[in-house]
């Protein structure tokens, strides 16, 4: 019974650990992504320390827990087992703004010990507070230190470990892109909702399709067309606009359901449009899915409004589909 | 009364001491900043001037004034009846976490003297500045102090009760907009020629809501409000949308990679199932939010008669000018 740990099985809900030094942005990310805390706020965040854990209700619920540093692997405080055997993604938070080299010795010994114990876990590299250096040096510091994981793991025989690397910061979108993808990894239904958004891509000629947890703003899949981080930020921050106006003028409907709950939203269409440019020629058009999935669709020239009964059309299907891959 | 409707240029000064936030406001609200770009401003030399069209016939004329002691003692002598002649509006900018209260008091009282030496009909409004960095539980109490003191100033120095006005604002929350919006509609020479003209619009679309709004600020000028929605618990909804499209604004230009200000005008739908919220250009510099049932015909109707409203709203600034230019001539 020694190495039951091999035998990670990724049953029920994506489950991502934080891990990384003290101060390098393990609860500013949580709580900038998950409870919507101001990124100025998290100056004020006292250190964590112990073991944080926490269910979160999205589209799916996700659990988290946060490894504050003092808690190495090898102290006997540290229960690996019931924190590791089910978990899907260890994110390591690496605070570039800071003497980083102590923070790779010790990601190193984590991908170690991950490789040896807990193959199945995802392990993923956010070099984070980015926001502080400029464009050039930015690139740079992403570089050297993959570099030198790299290497390192190599000299101990893990290079074959996959790793992967994403610069963050919690003062723009870049957080929310890194943690859409390491949260899509943790997702069975990933490769039914990627084609069914190629099909509608292709159908309507929509340049970019998202899915996103409204909650969140994280996306949960998206078509395999290119990604523009621009075009995510226009989609992120229409949301808000929708959410935002439909608080302020749904409390009509609010009142009426008091008791029921949640509004009954399956029976209602819920989708909306904003024009990009004065011709009307590009526009952002979003439906809900459901009461915690939106799809938003940027629409290129050439998807005029006048295609419009065609889009709502493969949308309706769109919907359907996607309610179907959620219900098992 | 008449008179002053016809008036096209507004003079508005925005005075403070120096570092009270006046630049800052300006720009967030006139120059599309966004609250943290405004830590790039410098402290402003002399009186900065800007333009703002607004509603086709009024044209804003914003004198920032830098407020170094050396420029205040400037305005007050050597340049007092350039500054302070035809002023329709004073904003006045108090620091509230200023170390001097005793001296900034000092300072308003001899501001608005001048102010009533050279134009003894404007209105003042006091803005009550940075209420961000009062904890929570004293912000009203300090608020209403300050207000009791100016405004026995103000009286001290022959203004009457209701010339003076008082707001709490910040430029980290839309309380900014509140205030301005206070400032927009004071000016805006035919609100009620407009308002009366939007009513009508409103009961033809059934409308729940109409918000009229300058483009380029995303001010509100005015609203209409009909039936149920009058019990909307979102009372500082106005201010809110103000803000939210400013937002939007920014995050359409970042989009396309253009400047805020250059972003025109984009149509917007939003459909759900108990309302639908739209809005569409009106005038040259007015857009106008419209929130009403949910249901695609009377979507479709709304949109025709806003159009045909476009036109009659559009003659209600010819006629203004028209007035203008005879009683000119
Ligand atoms: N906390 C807080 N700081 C503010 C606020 N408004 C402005 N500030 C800060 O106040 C400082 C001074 O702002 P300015 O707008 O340049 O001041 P000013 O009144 O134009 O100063 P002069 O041009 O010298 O008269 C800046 O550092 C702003 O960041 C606010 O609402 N809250
Ligand atoms: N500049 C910058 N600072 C950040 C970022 N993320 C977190 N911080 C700051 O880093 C400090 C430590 O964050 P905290 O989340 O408490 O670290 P933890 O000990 O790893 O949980 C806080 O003062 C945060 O405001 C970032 O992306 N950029
Ligand atoms: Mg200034």
């Amino acid at each position: 019974s020694s190495d039951r740990g091999h035998h990670v099985r990724r049953k029920g809900n994506p489950k991502i650990l934080f891990m990384g030094l003290k101060k390098s942005g393990k609860s500013s990310v949580q709580k900038v992504v998950f409870q919507k805390l101001s990124p100025a706020d998290t100056l004020f965040l006292e250190p964590t320390t112990k073991v944080e854990q926490t269910s979160l209700r999205t589209f799916t619920t996700i659990d988290t827990a946060e490894i504050p540093s003092h808690l190495t692997l090898d102290s006997s405080e540290l229960d690996h087992q019931p924190l590791f055997s089910n978990a899907g993604a260890v994110i390591w938070v690496l605070d570039v703004q800071d003497e980083y080299l102590a923070s790779i010795a010790a990601l190193i010994e984590t991908a170690v010990f991950l490789s040896e114990h807990y193959p199945r876990i995802n392990f993923e590299i956010f070099i984070h507070k980015i926001d502080g250096l400029s464009e050039e040096y930015k690139y740079d510091t992403f570089r050297e230190v993959r570099q030198r994981v790299q290497d390192e793991l190599s000299d101990l025989g893990h290079g074959d470990r996959s790793v992967s690397y994403y610069q963050t910061s919690i003062f723009d979108h870049s957080i929310f892109e890194a943690m859409s993808k390491v949260v899509q990894k943790l997702l069975p239904q990933l490769p039914a909702m990627e084609t069914l958004l190629n099909k509608l891509c292709s159908t309507c000629r929509i340049q970019k399709a998202y899915l996103f947890d409204v909650g969140s703003k994280i996306y949960v899949a998206t078509d395999a067309s290119p990604t523009f981080l621009r075009d995510y930020e226009v989609c992120s921050d229409y949301i808000d606009v929708i959410v935002d106006i439909k608080q302020i003028y749904g409390w009509h409907s609010r009142e009426d359901n008091e008791e029921g709950g949640s509004v009954a939203s399956g029976d209602s269409i819920n989708e909306s449009t904003v024009t990009l440019d004065p011709s009307g020629e590009t526009y952002v058009y979003a439906r809900e899915v459901d009461e915690h999935l939106t799809l938003l669709c940027v629409m290129g020239k050439g998807s005029t409004i006048r295609r419009r009964a065609l889009i709502d059309y493969n949308v309706g299907i769109l919907q359907d589909a996607l309610l179907q891959v959620f219900k098992v | 009364m008449e008179r002053v409707k016809r008036q096209k240029q507004r003079k508005v000064l925005l005075m403070g001491r120096s570092g009270a936030g006046k630049s800052s406001m300006r720009s967030i609200i006139f120059s599309n900043y966004v609250a943290k770009d405004v830590r790039r401003l410098g402290a402003t030399v002399d009186v900065e001037h800007s333009n703002i069209k607004f509603m086709g016939n009024l044209m804003l004329n914003l004198w920032d004034c830098g407020g170094q002691d050396s420029f205040v003692e400037s305005y007050l002598t050597n340049q007092r009846s350039h500054v302070f002649t035809s002023v329709a509006v004073l904003i006045f900018v108090f620091d509230i976490s200023s170390k001097d209260g005793g001296s900034d008091m000092v300072s308003f009282a001899s501001t608005i003297r001048a102010l009533h030496e050279f134009s003894p009909q404007s209105k003042i409004f006091v803005l009550v500045h940075k209420m961000d960095l009062l904890p929570v539980d004293q912000k009203a109490r300090i608020f209403q102090q300050r207000a009791i003191h100016v405004r026995a100033t103000c009286e001290d120095e022959g203004f009457l009760g209701q010339q003076v006005d008082f707001w709490a604002t910040s430029i980290w929350d839309q309380s900014l907009y509140r205030a301005w919006t206070q400032v927009i509609y004071f000016l805006v020479p035919n609100a009620s020629a407009i308002e009366s003209m939007l009513r009508k619009l409103a009961e033809l679309l059934d409308a729940r809501e109409l918000i009229l709004y300058e483009r380029a600020t995303c001010l509100v000028v005015t609203h209409i409000t009909r039936g149920g929605e009058g019990q909307n618990p979102y009372t500082d909804r106005f201010e809110r949308i103000s803000s939210i499209l400013k937002t939007h604004k920014h995050s359409m230009a970042r989009h396309s990679g253009v400047m805020a200000a250059e972003v025109t005008f984009a149509e917007m739908q939003i459909k759900m199932g108990a309302f639908m919220f739209f809005i569409t250009r009106l005038t040259e510099n007015t857009n106008l939010a419209v929130v009403m049932p949910s249901d695609e015909s009377s979507f479709n109707a709304a949109r025709v008669n806003v159009q045909l409203a476009r036109r009659e709203f559009a003659q209600l600034d010819i006629v203004e000018k028209k007035g203008k230019d005879s009683q000119t001539t």
